[in-house]
């Protein structure tokens, strides 16, 4: 009987490929996942690059363990997101999984890690509130800010030195951009701004003439949540429709993927205003040093890496950081780690400044208001123009109004 | 009244559009039935093939005509190394297709990866053009609307005014019966094949100048070119025409009303005349 | 009409439900309860399509939305947390959702009943693609593009459901009986009826059959089988989203029936392996990224060269042994199995 277990168990073992490969102890193994396919594949990329610069960090040991780091690829859908995440616990026995990317991801990959209590997830980028606003999973971190968060700064700078009081928005139509805008009306709002239309687009639309048509007269500035192609073909439309109200961006809007694409419509989003985590120029030398270690590792890397490196470079920080405090440890179902990890600062090896999580798991750090600028050699940056300190998830606002507020959506929080 | 002039021309552009990336794919399946799954990759791959050709050479004119060149010349080899193995055999024929488009998708992923590219088109296109009323519109979205106008006319005059014509004509109302006159059906075919793939690249370069390109393109248009063949009706250059006009006009005024539903009316409106005219408004039973 | 042993012994369906029991004794808990349930879960909705085109000689790209139609059906009465829709207990979710893809499936047939071959396979098509459209711009009830989450099959008997080896037992259970309801269905007057409407559909017309009502019902069943895989789907992957429904799915879910042999239930089942295994191993065969390339290449190469997917292959292979196998046999003075 005891045989022929055995021999089953051996069998297991070997089509589940662990018997070929036997995990030594000291071994730690992180496992990442990232949309390595799909639309979204350089964002992906650019998160890995992210993973490895922060193992390279630590020499890729913790306390004497190798950390030993499997990649897993998504395609930015949420039940793929679940399946390859559960094949990094399950078949390749990963110890700890820092990922997913997108929003609509978070929130599965959250969900999953509720019934695996004993491993830990940390977010990649995933940026949707209620991956660690309402019902979050106790074995799920987010060093990252979310959506809202990244438009922390945005709204006041737009109010105060920008002086526009009223704007349209044009926005592709789901979460991320309904978070984006609640976080940018947050502060806007509040000072008096007044938004007179909204316009919600749904994803992938190409032609926006007519949208651009509908635009009231008068108003002092067009807010614009697009992304990728999306943002390419709005700008250049705007202009060529002698649109000349000037344009605030939502994180993506501007970001490197946009600024690095091919087309005449850059000269003219000279002096836009956007915010979100990172800028491509921060006077921060911690900043300019993982600029330095990105572009030498990394010669054909982005001008300058990305929100996406930066999310999954801070996260796996973290993670290493967490992990050398308790020596290596997860063998007490990583309990230890865990509570290590929910009171990890990054302040010396942070390269935006300190990052803290709150009683959710959800990160506290700074944000950057900036504006799109041109180097002499004519490449396109984002330009710091104001930090906004230590974002917490209810923007400042008490927690429980800010709960009561509900869930960002096309017309939650009104504002007009 | 100037917003509901601007939504027009804008309708008329996206028709335009449309039309060019229809007419080839209609074309084709007039004549050789097939109903080719590849018409949005092709639509892609002369975009991406225009852009490197006018970057390189500094032509966007160039770039045009390469682009059509090239994807006919791809349209050529998939007509006679896939389809023409299984002629007769329609469905495996648009199998084959969606394969072929797979496979082309995802190279096209691996060169150009996932960013968006933009034509730069001669500064005199790139403007403004003053008009009455509305002030201006942009000359490119002009263009457009012009290229639509020119290929529409010259397809009517090659099948209505030329040898070539004659014989599609022919082919289409009875393929056996031509050949058995002794013409060169086969040849017919692969002209027809490689002058369909051909638009659909002439119409990346084109839609990727008024737009933009980027991946996912192909299935848009694929999708575009099926609604607006089958509400218009399949093989008829005609239809072809009333069928972009339509899904144009409804998608840019759907985008400006409401805009949460704007595509979901295009397809409804295709399953409508499906239901009630199988063969398409202007198709012949 | 009982099967004899030895034919029972021969089906196919038997041969389909003893591998999947077999399965959990040799394999490890990820390969049984997510790489093998995904197999038979993609496998029972490529069946639908199967079916269609085995007995009926119909083409759909509308399985994955007629699909979808029951996976929203159940995330919108299932408890979740997007706080859309209304939770009821959860056998009467599975009904309404089996209900509404089946009439889902009715819908697809009756709107398409006056078309056949390419123009069947285009307005599926249509149909999938406005369900598309219509779910991801909808936020009131579906949530729109971010979809439905946080969904979990229900406790049995203090069972979870979503343990891998329980959830691969539900799979199984639904697969077997799926592929062995079409088997049947092939032999009753109800199937040779749709035999005779793919052969001479005139002459069925003649004989005084309604040709309309025979396609509309295999479009039916069709989506009640479609609808048992959106069910389970859902429950595996805890979400709903336009994703399962967009056009990618729709594609997919032909590549995998032609790919298996579209002409055999079974062959439903072999394709979504083969499907699965190469999208979880394309990796290493050449890099992650090329998934598509693969799965294009190898579907080119079935399509072109082996009409009827793998499963003819099979076929082929065995008729080509049997006769050596028999040759052998008889050298030996054995007699041939």
């Amino acid at each position: 009987m005891k045989t022929t277990l055995h021999t089953i168990l051996g069998a297991a073992a070997l089509l589940s490929g662990t018997a070929l490969s036997p995990a030594f102890a000291q071994d730690i193994r992180l496992g990442a996942l990232a949309t390595l396919e799909g639309p979204f594949a350089q964002s992906g990329l650019d998160g890995m690059r992210g993973v490895e610069l922060a193992v390279d960090a630590f020499e890729g040991k913790v306390a004497g363990k190798r950390i030993v780091l499997v990649k897993e690829s998504s395609n930015a859908k949420p039940d793929v997101a679940v399946a390859k995440t559960r094949k990094l616990i399950e078949q390749d026995k990963v110890d700890i999984v820092v990922g997913p990317l997108s929003g609509g991801e978070g929130i599965a990959v959250k969900e999953y890690a509720k019934s695996v209590p004993s491993k830990t997830f940390v977010n990649g980028t995933s940026g949707a509130q209620d991956t660690t606003l309402r019902d979050p999973a106790p074995n799920f971190y987010r060093f990252t800010l979310d959506g809202a968060q990244w438009q922390a700064g945005l709204g006041s700078y737009a109010y105060e030195s920008k002086g526009y009081r009223n704007i349209a928005v044009v926005s592709e139509d789901y979460s991320f951009p309904y978070s984006q805008v609640m976080g940018f009306q947050a502060e806007f709002c509040s000072r008096g701004g007044k938004i007179s239309q909204k316009n919600w687009v749904p994803v992938g639309t190409k032609d926006f003439t007519s949208v651009i048509a509908k635009l009231p007269d008068g108003v002092d500035a067009v807010y614009v949540l697009l992304g990728g192609a999306d943002a390419v073909n709005f700008l250049t439309q705007y202009y060529q429709s002698g649109g000349t109200a000037p344009l605030i961006g939502s994180s993506v809007t501007v970001d490197q993927t946009v600024l690095s694409s091919k087309g005449a419509f850059k000269n003219k989003v000279l002096g836009m205003i956007s915010a979100g985590p990172v800028a491509d120029s921060n006077d921060d030398p911690k900043w300019a040093a993982f600029v330095k270690a990105y572009k030498a590792k990394y010669p054909d890397g982005l001008e300058s890496p990305s929100l996406f490196a930066h999310g999954y470079y801070v996260s796996t920080l973290a993670v290493l950081q967490a992990l050398e405090q308790v020596g290596g440890r997860l063998d007490d179902g990583q309990k230890a780690f865990q509570a290590a990890l929910a009171k990890t600062e990054l302040t010396d090896r942070s390269p935006t400044g300190l990052i803290r999580l709150d009683e959710n798991r959800q990160a506290v750090a700074d944000n950057f208001v900036t504006e799109v600028a041109q180097r002499p050699d004519g490449a396109f940056y984002s330009k710091v123009v104001t930090v906004a300190k230590g974002v917490d998830q209810a923007l400042g606002m008490d927690r429980a109004k800010f709960l009561a507020l509900g869930p960002a959506s096309r017309d939650n929080p009104s504002c007009n | 009244m100037r917003f509901y002039i601007l939504l027009s021309l804008n309708a008329l552009t996206v028709a335009s559009l449309y039309f060019l990336v229809a007419s080839g794919f209609s074309l084709i399946f007039g004549l050789l039935r097939t109903v080719n799954m590849a018409h949005g990759a092709f639509y892609l791959l002369g975009a991406y093939v225009g852009y490197d050709i006018a970057s390189y050479t500094g032509s966007w004119l160039l770039g045009l005509a390469g682009a059509a060149v090239a994807v006919a010349a791809v349209g050529l080899v998939m007509h006679l190394t896939l389809l023409r193995t299984l002629s007769g055999d329609e469905l495996r024929q648009a199998l084959v297709t969606i394969g072929f488009a797979i496979v082309v998708g995802d190279l096209l992923l691996a060169r150009y990866g996932g960013i968006t590219y933009q034509f730069a088109p001669p500064e005199i296109l790139y403007g403004t053009t003053p008009m009455p009323v509305i002030r201006g519109y942009p000359t490119i979205r002009l263009v457009v609307i012009a290229s639509a106008l020119l290929v529409g006319l010259g397809l009517w005059l090659l099948i209505h005014r030329t040898r070539l014509g004659m014989l599609i004509r022919a082919g289409v109302d009875d393929r056996d019966i031509l050949s058995a006159m002794g013409f060169n059906v086969q040849r017919v075919l692969v002209l027809v094949f490689a002058l369909g793939a051909g638009l659909a690249g002439l119409a990346g370069v084109i839609g990727g100048s008024a737009l933009s390109v980027s991946p996912g393109e192909d299935a848009r248009f694929l999708l575009s070119s099926l609604v607006v063949v089958i509400i218009g009706g399949m093989g008829s250059l005609a239809g072809a025409a009333l069928g972009a006009l339509l899904i144009g006009f409804a998608e840019q005024f759907g985008l400006a009303f409401i805009p949460n539903y704007a595509t979901l009316l295009t397809f409804l409106l295709m399953v409508a005349v499906l239901a009630v005219r199988p063969q398409g408004l202007l198709g012949r039973g | 009409m009982t099967p004899m042993p030895q034919q029972l012994l021969r089906h196919p369906v038997l041969w389909l439900a003893l591998a999947g029991l077999a399965f959990p004794l040799i394999a490890g808990e990820f390969w049984v309860g997510t790489v093998a349930a995904r197999v038979l879960i993609i496998g029972t909705m490529a069946l639908s399509l199967t079916f269609l085109t085995s007995s009926a000689g119909l083409v759909s790209f509308a399985q994955a939305g007629v699909a979808g139609v029951a996976g929203y059906t159940l995330a919108l009465l299932s408890p979740n947390i997007t706080g859309v829709g209304m939770a009821v207990p959860w056998p009467l979710a599975v009904g309404a959702a089996l209900v509404m893809g089946t009439l889902a499936g009715l819908l697809v047939g009756w709107v398409s009943v006056r078309s056949s071959g390419i123009y069947l396979l285009m307005i599926t098509l249509a149909m999938s693609v406005s369900l598309f459209y219509l779910v991801s711009q909808n936020t009131e009830i579906f949530n729109g593009f971010d979809g439905i989450n946080g969904l979990k099959p229900p406790e049995l008997f203090g069972m979870d459901l979503r343990a891998p080896i329980p959830f691969y037992g539900m799979a199984l259970a639904a697969a077997v009986l799926s592929a062995a309801a079409v088997m049947h269905l092939d032999r009753t007057p109800f199937g040779l009826q749709l035999h005779a409407l793919r052969n001479a559909p005139r002459r069925v017309a003649a004989l005084g059959f309604s040709t309309t009502l025979l396609r509309i019902a295999a479009f039916g069943i069709a989506g009640l089988i479609a609808s048992v895989g959106g069910v389970l789907n859902t429950w595996f992957s805890g979400q709903m989203s336009p994703g399962a429904v967009d056009v990618h799915a729709a594609v997919n879910l032909l590549v995998v029936a032609v790919l298996g042999g579209i002409r055999h239930p079974l062959g439903a089942f072999l394709g979504a392996a083969a499907f699965v295994l190469l999208e979880n191993y394309a990796a290493s065969v050449i890099d992650r990224e090329r998934f598509n390339l693969v799965i294009g290449a190898v579907f080119i190469v079935i399509v072109l060269f082996a009409k009827d997917g793998l499963i003819g292959l099979i076929q082929q292979l065995r008729a080509q042994i049997k006769p050596a196998w028999t040759g052998v046999c008889a050298k030996s003075g054995r007699k041939a199995v």
